[in-house]
């Protein structure tokens, strides 16, 4: 049942800004007319633990989460996070990564080190589009973006470029940033398409 | 109109539309943002109570005395509650009494993984479970139908997922109902024995009324498809299972599962080849439809612990393990730590280097302290249990002629919910213990909530913070000590000072939570001089997300330091420096 169910997931470390871009990405499908479930587990993500939410969208969705093998898409926001993540990938699934690391604890303090071979691990398995959107953010004028420049390179890769993003932003994101979203999102998309020549 | 929400926002809607006009509370995941969505409805009277056993009966006095009331609270929180839920549940109600318990499957942010559908059976008390967003809010109204119907309190089970999945709901014409008239009646609220033996013999008529009721609820639907296979489920479970099974299943679809409708079972039953029973966590229904004869495919096969979902399920039914794309990477645990900046850790982090010392913990962001680096808790059991299970490890301790120094430790909101009849415990039998009291004057672990000790209630008055140190004082405890847990000299002071201490003493920790939005923290920054830092480690030991090794020496994320400056007084080196945000 369900074939046409497509499942995102959103994986990262507590206020990177994956709610944001759940929001964008709801009202983009439910303005489609989609029926979309989106499930995320808050508790102690406030404390810099992983955070996860599961968007899924299709004529009917039952389940609002899935288990391993199940999902389309990963957007990853930190490169730790993308390598928890994976198992939730089907077999074709895309990961898009934000190039960039956040310490967890055993690693600040000592007891393990942080891989350097992140991204070309997950590159021997998936398709993998990797920049990074931090830095991106910054030379826009707003580090806080990376989020929404992640969502447009989602929005590339997946090929979801005819939903009305605009209306989605305008609806979410505050007047006052909504112009460097808006430029945000683009250079998300320009670049996803960059990586796929 | 459609809108997105989670199962936790629907069940404020329902409340909204079912004319609740009071609700009481106590925070915890993943039920509290049920009571956090109530300030949209400006009619119900909503609060946080000092912990569930109270919010249970402030409502169900609100019933008694003629509206239809509310409490809500984590799955643990019922435990607290119980005592209430089985004597109303023979009283029965004034106007509808709904109370909502949230479970965590796979213990997300909880210390056990208690089914609490086990509380319906046990107290003999209807019970709804909802799947979705709208059923949040349809099941509810007819949840309080039924309460006023059956005259009996109703149990409605949420899960995780219920409460934090977002789906679209369409709302109804919320009802404007008149209250119940009140007039004093000793026969039904007096729960003497005379009386509640009698309530005990409707009680059983009432579960009679109930289990027809359960035959023809609109929420207990059957979807017949093929004769094949037949799948009864509930709640969360049933999307799942509607997921997974084939197209030419039928499906016995329940929303009312307290009690069971049994015949419609065995009619759906017999219809089908093969019957599958899926649920998550206890065979709560699969017992009940075992034992009424009736054969079954469930828990044989269905994982008993942790939450379900379609692949778990999938490969639970076929027994073929579905393969997903092995990595050559192993991610590190990021594992939850105390923020940059937070109190407790300069608590922790002096009791830390203490020997001989035994740290009795309890529920909240300070649950965290028992982490490593600080590694500083022996134990963590349940709301209060700081205090008490200090004293009995005490008392034990005695019995051997063992020296060692007991702290029990606990929250603000902690010490209101639970603590203080542990502080008058230890005091009374004598118990050589430390009472502490970690005030961030805030309830944090849930997201910032206000307590007694805050100064605000929940709709957003000013109210008088409930001294601690009164409390302490009233209780007879002699000397107490009020200590600022970021000067770590006079931590250390603090606790030299209680150790000796002759007279029965309490500490008092205090410093307000980096996180509340309503205090203008001071903010600042602490900075590695290189060439200073000897490599020691020392400043790893603090256990803080802001300090880590770079290149062999110490470094600070500037982003996420806060300039508490723990980690400057530990460095023996003079390496770390305060600097203007």
């Amino acid at each position: 049942m369900n074939n046409d169910v497509r499942t995102i997931v959103l994986a990262g470390v507590g206020g990177q800004g994956t709610i944001l871009v759940s929001r964008v990405l709801t009202t983009a499908l439910i303005d489609a007319g989609y029926d979309v479930k989106m499930s995320e587990i808050h508790g102690m993500a406030q404390r810099g633990g992983s955070v996860s939410t599961t968007v899924r969208y299709g004529k009917k969705v039952e389940s609002p989460l899935v288990g391993k093998g199940a999902a389309d898409i990963l957007v990853a926001f930190e490169q730790m996070e993308a390598v928890r993540s994976t198992p939730v990938l089907k077999k074709d699934g895309i990961i898009i990564v934000n190039d960039y690391k956040i310490m967890p604890l055993p690693v600040a303090s000592g007891k393990a080190e942080y891989p350097d071979n992140y991204i070309e691990e997950l590159s021997k398995v998936f398709r993998v589009i990797a920049f990074n959107a931090g830095q991106a953010a910054i030379e826009l004028g707003n580090a806080r973006v990376m989020n929404i420049i992640l969502l447009g390179a989602m929005v590339e890769a997946f090929e979801m470029g005819r939903l009305d993003w605009d209306s989605a932003l305008e609806k979410q994101v505050p007047p006052r940033y909504l112009d460097i979203n808006r430029k945000a999102f683009e250079l998300g998309r320009s670049m996803a398409r960059a990586d796929n020549k | 109109m459609k809108y997105f929400m989670s199962g936790n926002e629907a069940v404020a809607r329902g409340l909204y539309e079912a004319d609740v006009r009071v609700g009481s509370a106590y925070p915890g995941t993943p039920s509290t943002e049920i009571f956090e969505n109530l300030h949209k409805y400006e009619r119900i009277y909503h609060e946080w109570a000092p912990n569930e056993k109270v919010a249970t009966e402030v409502a169900y006095g609100a019933s008694i005395a003629g509206v239809r009331a509310v409490a809500a609270m984590k799955h643990v929180g019922l435990n607290v509650a119980a005592d209430p839920l089985f004597t109303a549940a023979y009283n029965g109600v004034g106007r509808g009494f709904v109370i909502i318990s949230a479970d965590d499957p796979s213990m997300h942010s909880s210390q056990n993984e208690q089914d609490n559908r086990h509380y319906a059976r046990a107290a003999k008390v209807p019970m709804f479970e909802p799947s979705d967003s709208q059923e949040c809010i349809d099941m509810l109204r007819e949840a309080f139908d039924v309460s006023e119907r059956f005259d009996i309190p109703v149990l409605f089970r949420m899960t995780t997922r219920v409460s934090h999945s977002r789906s679209l709901v369409e709302y109804s014409e919320p009802l404007n109902l008149e209250p119940f008239p009140y007039s004093r009646n000793p026969r039904k609220f007096i729960a003497a024995p005379a009386n509640a033996m009698v309530h005990r013999v409707e009680l059983e008529e009432k579960l009679k009324g109930l289990a027809q009721y359960s035959e023809t609820s609109p929420f207990n639907v059957i979807e017949k498809r093929g004769n094949k296979v037949g799948v009864i489920s509930a709640g969360g479970a049933m999307l799942i299972a509607k997921e997974v099974f084939p197209e030419d299943t039928s499906f016995l679809k329940l929303g009312f599962t307290h009690p069971l409708p049994m015949n419609m079972i065995r009619g759906f039953a017999e219809s089908v080849e093969t019957l599958y029973v899926i649920e998550e966590l206890d065979p709560f229904m699969e017992e009940q439809i075992r034992a009424a004869g009736i054969n079954c495919i469930g828990k044989d096969v269905v994982p008993l612990m942790y939450e379900l979902n379609p692949t778990l399920l999938r490969e639970a039914l076929t027994g073929e393990e579905i393969a997903s794309h092995e990595v050559n990477a192993q991610a590190i645990p990021r594992p939850p730590v105390l923020c940059p900046g937070c109190p407790h850790r300069g608590f922790f982090y002096t009791l830390s280097k203490r020997k001989n010392v035994i740290i009795a913990g309890d529920i909240g962001c300070y649950t965290l302290g028992g982490s490593p680096p600080l590694s500083a808790l022996d134990s963590c059991i349940c709301m209060g249990a700081g205090f008490t299970l200090a004293m009995g490890m005490a008392k034990a301790f005695e019995q051997f002629g063992e020296k060692k120094t007991i702290f029990g430790v606990l929250g603000d909101s902690t010490f209101f919910h639970s603590g203080i009849t542990g502080a008058i415990e230890i005091l009374y039998n004598k118990g050589n213990v430390i009472p502490v009291v970690l005030d961030n004057t805030i309830t944090s672990m849930t997201g910032q909530q206000d307590n007694p000790g805050t100064g605000y209630t929940l709709m957003g008055e000013i109210a008088d913070i409930v001294s601690m140190e009164a409390i302490f004082r009233a209780v007879g405890y002699k000397k107490i000590f009020n200590v600022d847990p970021q000067d770590l000299d006079a931590m250390n002071r603090t606790i030299d000072e209680a150790i000796v201490c002759k007279e029965p003493c309490a500490i008092i920790v205090r410093r307000p939570c980096v996180l509340i939005k309503r205090i203008k923290h001071e903010r600042a920054l602490c900075v590695v001089d290189r060439d200073k830092c000897k490599s020691c480690r020392r400043c790893l030991a603090v256990g803080c997300p802001a300090v880590f090794f770079k290149d062999g020496k110490a470094t600070i994320d500037p982003n996420l330091c806060v300039g508490c400056t723990v980690c400057m007084q530990v460095c023996p080196f003079d390496a770390i420096s305060k600097e203007e945000a």
